[in-house]
């Protein structure tokens, strides 16, 4: 998938979380990793990718199309990506299967019966099939992040964006939600991703960006990013995450 | 948690029997004060005014039905007024609540009676108290439905924008459900308060219950007799409300 992004600025009150933010990836890129310490901005960049937050000024493409900040063409745009965030986004009052039937119907005009079938298929598919029945608060932290990427791939989206989706997880939580990831990579989902897996990231990126306060401060193919980061600050990023591991 | 380990039935027996020893407890120490008070108690005066008393106690549950339906919709209003974009709109929704819940209600009544719905030529005392009963549990309501709605986070409104809800699909699958679980225990709570807050529309003369009980006492020149059977008739409207609104907070509990 081809990204574009343009001077992407994003403020809160005085803060800029995006800071003139640019970079580009070529169109073979299937997963693109963001990578950077905290509050360099890698959530917000998500959130304007999916349409969820509208760049106060920048342009972002992606295949060539370019983002329309207009409300309802954002909402059509919403309507063909896949969102997980870092946890806790499930909706309480409903059941794993009614989670992700549920905009099936009433967003993607399936009928009942599809929505229902296409709901446990994708449910069995991530191992959560005897639990469908389920709500969130009886469900592991591992079992809800699998429900809600569940509910994010059933709608086919063109695009999954994932915002830290195991950050709330321990380590036996984290790696049954990465296998999953990595398989939807490795069968071909365009996946933007932020993690602090480091070396998750290096298995299935194709491609990584690296943000710090609000600037993309390398753009490049992953292999290369990994072996030869370029800056500083993307050496010394790099260092601080491998130390321990 | 403590009941899990119990076997349940065994529990509801325990209950029971501790609830057996309890009322005859209650019982010989509500015998025993009664008899420390030198007072001729004459039970009998009361059962010539059981019409009077169960007409004021069906007046009681028409009020009390008429103000809480009322009071919801009111309480709805004033809630959306204190969300609304609209500054007037924002600023007399904030005010009506403060000023009602800052007020006692016996004022409210009088003010309300006496002066604005004799300036407004209304004499049906018993719209009237329906009317200021529920403007006045209503300022409470919206305050419940307020905090309701605010409780639910800016995460669940993320999430259903990423599913890709509109803003009246948000408020309808997402926002509303979870709302409506977490007023419900604090809207039936109020219910209760409700029924007796209705006690105080005696001083607008309406024929209530507790103003039945005043009259009956006074016809049969007895002072205190009434007050008793008074206690369990609001008891009879008031337990089963609380018993669902423990019901409900059981049910919920897991939802939100
Ligand atoms: N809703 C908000 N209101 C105010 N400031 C915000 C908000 N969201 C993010 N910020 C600020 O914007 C900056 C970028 O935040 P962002 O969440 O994009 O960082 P991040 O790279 O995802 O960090 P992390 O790795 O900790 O998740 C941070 O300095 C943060 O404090
Ligand atoms: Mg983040």
């Amino acid at each position: 998938m081809q990204l574009t992004a343009h001077h992407l600025t994003k403020r809160y009150g005085e803060h800029l979380a995006l800071n003139g933010a640019c970079f580009d990836t070529p169109a073979d890129v299937r997963s693109v990793v963001l990578l950077g310490p905290s509050g360099s901005g890698k959530s917000t960049l998500l959130r304007v990718l999916g349409s969820l937050l509208l760049p106060e000024s920048g342009g972002l493409s992606i295949d060539g199309n370019p983002l329309s900040t207009d409300e309802a063409a954002a909402l059509q745009q919403r309507r063909g990506n896949g969102f997980v965030f870092q946890g806790f986004n499930l909706f309480p009052h409903l059941t794993a299967l009614e989670n992700v039937a549920l905009p099936l119907r009433v967003v993607h005009g399936c009928s009942d019966d599809e929505a229902r079938q296409r709901a446990i298929e994708v449910l069995e598919r991530f191992g959560m099939g005897p639990h469908r029945e389920k709500r969130p608060a009886e469900m592991s932290g591992g079992q809800q992040q699998r429900v809600a990427l569940a509910r994010a791939i059933a709608s086919k989206p063109k695009l999954l964006l994932l915002d830290e989706p195991t950050s709330a997880l321990d380590p036996m939580m984290t790696q049954e939600v990465l296998d999953l990831i990595r398989e939807l990579a490795e069968a071909g989902q365009q996946i933007v991703l932020s993690t602090h897996e480091i070396s998750f990231a290096k298995k299935v990126a194709d491609w990584v960006v690296f943000l710090d306060h609000g600037k993309v401060i390398e753009s490049s193919p992953a292999k290369e990013f990994f072996e030869h980061p370029r800056s500083d600050l993307a050496q010394q990023f790099l260092e601080a995450l491998t130390r321990y591991r | 948690m403590s009941s899990q380990a119990v076997n349940p039935s065994h529990q509801a027996l325990r209950e029971i029997a501790w609830g057996f020893v309890l009322a005859i407890a209650l019982s010989l120490i509500t015998w025993a004060l009664f008899a420390t008070v030198r007072y001729q108690w004459r039970w009998d005066a009361l059962w010539d005014y059981r019409f009077l008393i169960a007409h004021g106690w069906m007046m009681t549950m028409l009020i009390s039905a008429g103000a809480l339906v009322l009071s919801i919709a009111l309480g709805l209003a004033l809630m959306m007024g204190q969300r609304s974009p609209w500054i007037p709109v924002r600023l007399f929704s904030r005010g009506y609540v403060e000023i009602v819940r800052g007020t006692p209600l016996l004022v409210q009544l009088l003010i309300g009676y006496y002066i604005i719905a004799n300036a407004l030529h209304i004499n049906q005392a018993v719209l009237v108290g329906i009317v200021l009963l529920a403007s006045f549990e209503g300022a409470y309501l919206s305050e419940i439905f307020r905090g309701a709605l605010e409780s639910i986070g800016a995460s669940q409104i993320e999430a259903a924008r990423a599913v890709g809800f509109d803003r009246a699909q948000m408020y309808r699958y997402v926002i509303f459900p979870q709302a409506l679980r977490r007023a419900l225990p604090g809207t039936a709570g109020q219910m209760g308060a409700l029924i007796k807050d209705s006690s105080l529309l005696s001083v607008i003369s309406i024929e209530e219950v507790t103003q039945a009980v005043k009259m009956t006492n006074a016809q049969a020149y007895i002072a205190l007799e009434g007050f008793i059977p008074l206690a369990v008739l609001y008891l009879a409207l008031t337990l089963p409300l609380s018993w669902w609104a423990r019901r409900l907070e059981a049910r919920f509990k897991f939802d939100t």
